[in-house]
């Protein structure tokens, strides 16, 4: 069984992560959810949560949270994604393709300002 | 839907949805026996028998933000398609198994797809549930290689540090994707 690279190894992650989340001033927490119902994952929501996990990866992204959600009624505008930050109101965008994904972490999760083009009316 | 791996996730969802508290996740390739077998076993809220005949109906639904449900209707005519079939069997309290199974070369048969993207967007969307990943591939002499992923280990040596932080989703992105690739190196899919 392969399964577990190896748990010591995986307190050691821990250990770092923890320290490197101290060393930042927090700057508020910041939530993303990708809407994952069929309507979603049919539209490409997983290539959506893909790229956004990548971006956390690439830029080393401390103190994101990352889940989804299941269909929200608005089927059409696939794949849907969310963005919380701190106690700010949540920014729904429409049409967020991996691309698109990118660009919203980088200018409205890291940037702090929103991507008004693919922002949904609601 | 393009991928056996986006329907697991979907049916997965179903899962989260009824409250489940463990989803277990199979997936079987065999070579040999020309099988390919996907499954989801939940403890979840379950279902009577009545509502377990009518979530085969592509416009039954219980949610309330459109009018169609599609998942499992979408996933049976999958395997159906190649051969295969979809069977369900639930019980009020106890929980749900869904199972689909597949000929493995039948030229219809959807690709299995990214398996361990699905696992690996599981596990880190819904934290609170305990996960357990079961992927074993047989080749054609019959030779069994499993990977098998229970997060519940993972989980309490992480306490409080989120699955989303940078260094514990590379962790667990090379775990699952290592993990994958050592069952058969050479895997077409």
């Amino acid at each position: 069984m392969p399964a577990i690279k190896s748990l010591e190894e995986l307190k050691r992650v821990r250990e770092e992560a923890l320290a490197k989340k101290q060393m930042k001033a927090a700057p508020g927490h910041i939530q993303v959810i990708v809407a994952m119902g069929t309507c979603g994952i049919a539209a490409g929501a997983r290539d959506t949560m893909k790229s956004v996990l990548n971006y956390i990866e690439a830029e080393n992204l401390s103190g994101v949270t990352v889940t989804q959600t299941g269909c929200i009624g608005m089927c059409e505008q696939e794949p849907i994604m969310q963005v919380i930050v701190g106690d700010q109101p949540k920014v729904t965008y429409g049409k967020v393709n991996a691309e698109v994904a990118a660009q919203i972490m980088k200018q409205h999760v890291q940037g702090g300002l929103p991507l008004k083009d693919h922002v949904l009316p609601i | 839907m393009r991928e056996i791996a986006l329907h697991l996730m979907d049916i997965a969802e179903n899962s989260v949805a009824a409250e489940s508290r463990t989803i277990r996740m199979d997936v079987v390739e065999d070579l040999k026996a020309d099988l390919l077998k996907v499954c989801i076993v939940d403890d979840g809220r379950g279902m009577d028998e009545e509502t377990a005949k009518r979530v085969l109906d592509p416009f039954y639904t219980t949610r309330t933000t459109r009018k169609v449900g599609l998942g499992i209707p979408l996933l049976k005519s999958a395997a159906e398609m190649s051969d295969g079939g979809l069977t369900l069997a639930s019980e009020p309290g106890k929980g749900t198994r869904v199972e689909a199974t597949f000929r493995h070369s039948h030229i219809d048969r959807m690709p299995l797809g990214d398996v361990g993207m699905t696992m690996l967007t599981l596990l880190i969307s819904y934290p609170h549930i305990h996960w357990t990943f079961n992927y074993q591939f047989a080749d054609k002499q019959g030779r069994l290689n499993e990977f098998v992923l229970d997060d519940e280990e993972i989980k309490s040596a992480l306490g409080d540090v989120s699955l989303t932080e940078p260094d514990v989703l590379r962790f667990l992105r090379g775990m699952i994707e290592e993990g994958i690739a050592a069952l058969a190196p050479q895997t077409e899919f």
